[in-house]
């Protein structure tokens, strides 16, 4: 295959300047990072992420309740009257149907946030770790017992 | 504003308004947004509940029990914006109305329950 008549050619293809070189062109150009795009609503895949979404919501909710709080002490300040529009806005119907929707947000808050307790507080007790029964437990009987007395204070006052 | 340094004092906020926030809250927003409205309770009357809020110690449960949970929603919803929304670019713009709703509801109930 090798004739002398075509001996000339790999010298001439070897001056061009990719062969003079064996590591690849260097060239500008810039490498992208790999970022995936990550949707906005990534959370709606899975329903642990939703419940995730929900628990932080549950903070609007919180905020709201002190919003309420606020607004009723007041109207408490400004007399008899000012309360009874306060009781009043509260009875609307769209009113009411966002309370419902605030309080479960807040119950959602209240169980969350006591189950949470034992996985963020490892509590040991002669080298064993506490169950977490034992840590959320007395979170929730503590819930019911303040309810039950803010209750009996607020029915004392009827 | 958020920095290895002050990071631990607004999670410790957040930690405490939200134990305040599941203790406290749902009991209140149940009496007084549900329950009198809905007619399954009978309403306070005013002056007595006016005597109750008067009172020091319930002054100081009312302040409690607004403060720290606005913490709470403060650290929690900024997380939110941030994971939900991916809105990073926002970060200043949302810390600054997340503590600044915090810190105008602790000076308004301060406010309000000092001149009760």
């Amino acid at each position: 295959m090798s004739s002398p008549g075509h001996a000339s050619t790999p010298t001439q293809i070897s001056s061009g300047p990719l062969d003079s070189a064996p590591v690849p062109d260097y060239t500008e150009f810039h490498p992208r990072w790999y970022r995936p795009q990550v949707s906005t609503y990534w959370w709606l895949g899975k329903w642990a992420y939703v419940k995730f979404i929900l628990r932080e919501l549950s903070s609007v909710a919180v905020a709201w309740t002190v919003a309420i709080i606020l607004l009723q002490v007041r109207a408490l300040i400004r007399g008899p009257e000012a309360y009874l529009r306060f009781e009043h806005r509260l009875s609307a119907p769209w009113m009411i149907a966002l309370n419902v929707i605030a309080f479960a947000f807040l119950l959602l808050h209240s169980i969350t946030w006591f189950n949470l307790a034992p996985k963020a507080m490892v509590v040991r007790v002669g080298g064993k770790r506490l169950p977490a029964v034992l840590i959320s437990g007395p979170q929730y009987v503590a819930w019911i017992v303040i309810s039950a007395i803010v209750f009996v204070i607020i029915l004392s006052r009827g | 504003m958020v920095n290895r340094e002050t990071e631990p004092i607004f999670w410790t906020l957040f930690s405490a308004g939200g134990v305040v926030a599941a203790l406290f809250l749902p009991v209140q927003l149940f009496i007084f947004a549900l329950a009198v409205p809905l007619g399954w309770m009978q309403a306070p009357g005013y002056e007595s509940l006016r005597a109750l809020v008067h009172s020091p110690i319930t002054r100081i449960y009312l302040f409690v029990l607004c403060s720290l949970p606005l913490f709470h929603f403060a650290h929690r919803f900024r997380y939110t914006l941030y994971d939900g929304l991916q809105i990073k670019h926002l970060n200043e713009v949302v810390f600054a109305g997340c503590y600044g709703i915090a810190i105008l509801g602790t000076l308004a109930a301060g406010y309000l329950l000092w001149t009760v």
